[in-house]
């Protein structure tokens, strides 16, 4: 047996292969997740992240590849014999035993008695604030209650390590924020794992210490919220995570760490330069709205003209449809506040365009 | 939703052949379950209400020979369920916990063939088997018949019940370090119960009630209940085959009742 070399890593994949006959649903992964993590498998559905969670289980065989468990290779043990619990995607609770008796479940599998895991559940109850609810049977709770019992059932047993299956998908809007905070909270408070999947990009920024970006089978970004938001690797990181203006470009000049790239319309922008995208070869250009500005006159060498079409007030902030030269559109997001001045052109105006220095970035692919 | 536009009861006509389909399918047994009280030993001339021909039933001069019948009936229902149902659960299990094997639409259609079948194809075939095998004719071939043609009637609401209980639950008991063996009984047994019982419940009553199987393979001198009243009724028809006939559907009606809503109970 190998032995994991990082021991402060809660799980390690090793070049871990998936396939379905002709079907290959995970090419390749390697991550390590760390100790005391909130890490999430963010990514559209069919990427393959419900299948690695799954497999981290032991739901599902590995093809190829190794996974270990603080150092420990488990991809060939069944279900029962890994120290990882899973909280459902429909909760999975059984609906023939109480709610007490759903959370004790686990316990008494592995054996404790009967008064230890009464104890334990009873506490754990008590943390996601179910006590008085020990006794109902699953169907009399609601969609919120039956979440956070899942949630009680899966870390009573304290399990190295807790999977998450897209647990909030369920739960109307108002709701889901508030248990999205709570899983934070509960993930602090216990120092367990989490490993947490999901498709919605703003509950992987909000409660994720760390967000691995699948597409098509492979880790396509690995890092914190913010890197991953600001500083996407990858056309499909940037397109996916929050709002983008992704245009087609060609890189003029370098000059040490900066290049001057060139839209279709002969517009030009600086930006920092990438690996893999020398001068004469093009790429793509990620601008996020809410980094541009617009002004009436020209206040930096790089600003360019626009023609406000169309403006979209969406509560927060008022989005502004640009049109450029050549047909280009851009959408500038401003927010809707007195204090910053910020001011809102009304459509058929002709204003500057000033993007926000180090928020341009070049994607090779 | 509109109520008025497709309520079938607005058809024309409607009510009357409802009517009709249920007289037709009815009246006899209501002809045998009002005359199974009269007092006259006639089966066609009313003389009044009374209960002799169901105290003849237990006391008459033929009631030891439907005593024994009643008895070999029910020995031979209980195991024929039991083992029947038993047989069904673990197919059910496969069948739908299996995954996709070779030859499952061919399983499936063998586990229910049976019920296409014609009866007296099956009634003939059993016999040519028992006796091509040799095995001598008695209560056991009766017993073996039945568990065989009980075993599709006990799968369906057994299968039924299965097909909507998610394999989540199991995988939450496996991940829960429940063993294979521990989650099937902690957790799919308990949940498949109602089905269990109400295909324990179908196939009890349907070997109960069958006549053409049992009359090919029962040995000579074993009668089970609609056997023996059949001898009965070759010897001339009295009122107390019509007290027998309409306890037995009692008690159908009653079986079959529990067996509905105990399959369509939740949880």
């Amino acid at each position: 047996m190998q032995v994991s070399d990082g021991t402060d890593h809660a799980i390690d994949v090793r070049k871990a292969v998936k396939r379905y006959g002709d079907f290959t649903a995970l090419k390749s992964i390697t991550l390590s997740i760390r100790d005391n993590e909130f890490f999430t498998l963010l990514g559209p559905s069919g990427c393959g992240k419900t299948t690695l969670l799954r497999m981290i289980a032991g739901f599902e065989d590995v093809t190829e590849g190794e996974i270990f468990l603080f150092g420990d290779e488990i991809e060939n043990l069944p279900p029962n014999k890994r120290p990882v619990n899973t909280v459902f995607q429909n909760y999975a609770l059984f609906p023939h035993m109480n709610v007490l008796e759903n959370v004790c479940f686990g316990l008494e599998m592995l054996g404790r008695g009967k008064a230890e895991a009464r104890r334990r559940a009873g506490e754990i109850l008590e943390m996601v604030q179910l006590s008085q609810f020990s006794e109902r049977k699953p169907s009399q709770l609601s969609g919120g209650q039956q979440q956070r019992v899942a949630l009680a059932r899966a870390l009573a047993p304290q399990p190295k390590v807790l999977l998450l299956d897209e647990p909030l998908s369920a739960l109307d809007l108002k709701l889901r924020k508030a248990m999205q905070l709570e899983l934070k909270h509960l993930q602090r408070e216990t120092g367990i794992t989490f490993i947490f999947v999901t498709h919605d990009q703003e509950e992987a920024l909000t409660m994720s210490d760390r967000i691995a970006v699948m597409s098509a089978g492979e880790v396509q970004q690995l890092g914190e919220a913010r890197d991953i938001y600001e500083r996407p690797e990858n056309r499909f990181v940037a397109d996916f995570i929050g709002e983008t203006n992704l245009i087609d470009v060609t890189v003029k000049a370098k000059d040490g760490s900066r290049v001057l790239c060139a839209f279709d319309n002969g517009l030009t922008l600086t930006c920092d330069a990438v690996p893999g995208i020398g001068v004469g070869q093009s790429g793509h250009m990620s601008i996020r709205p809410e980094r541009m500005k617009l002004h009436q006159e020209m206040i930096e060498a790089e600003n360019f003209r626009a023609r406000v079409i169309e403006n979209v007030y969406v509560g927060t902030d008022v989005q502004s449809i640009l049109g450029l030269d050549g047909g280009m559109r851009l959408t500038v997001r401003t927010q809707n506040s007195d204090r910053g001045k910020a001011r809102i052109f009304e459509p058929g105006s002709d204003v500057f365009v000033d993007v926000e220095f180090g928020s341009a970035r070049l994607l090779a692919h | 939703m509109s109520r008025a536009r497709f309520d079938v009861k607005s058809y024309p006509g409607f009510v009357q052949l409802t009517v009709l389909c249920l007289l037709i399918l009815y009246l006899p047994l209501m002809v045998v379950a009002v005359y199974s009280f009269n007092a006259s030993a006639s089966i066609v001339n009313w003389e009044g209400f009374s209960l002799r021909w169901y105290a003849d039933v237990f006391t008459g001069p033929e009631s030891a020979k439907f005593k024994l019948a009643a008895r070999n009936s029910f020995i031979i229902a209980i195991t024929a369920a039991t083992v029947a149902t038993a047989i069904a659960t673990l197919a059910a299990t496969a069948m739908i916990r299996g995954g996709r094997f070779r030859l499952r639409v061919l399983s499936l259609g063998l586990i229910s063939l049976p019920l296409m079948v014609p009866e007296i194809v099956t009634a003939v075939a059993t016999l040519i088997f028992f006796n091509t095998i040799g095995f001598e004719r008695g209560t056991l071939t009766i017993l073996l018949a039945h568990i065989a043609f009980c075993i599709p009637f006990a799968y369906l609401p057994i299968s039924a019940r299965m097909q909507g209980i998610e394999d989540t639950y199991e995988q939450a008991a496996l991940d829960l370090y429940a063993t294979k063996r521990q989650a099937f009984t902690r957790v799919l047994l308990p949940l498949m119960m109602p089905g269990i019982v109400s295909g324990y419940l179908l196939a009890f009553i349907i070997s109960l009630d069958d006549f053409i199987i049992t009359n090919f393979v029962k040995g000579a001198g074993v009668e089970t209940l609609p056997t023996a009243i059949f001898g009965a009724v070759k010897q001339g028809l009295k009122p107390n085959i019509m007290a027998i006939s309409t306890m037995l559907v009692g008690f159908s009606i009653i079986m079959v009742t529990v067996s509905y809503f105990v399959g369509k109970k939740d949880n």
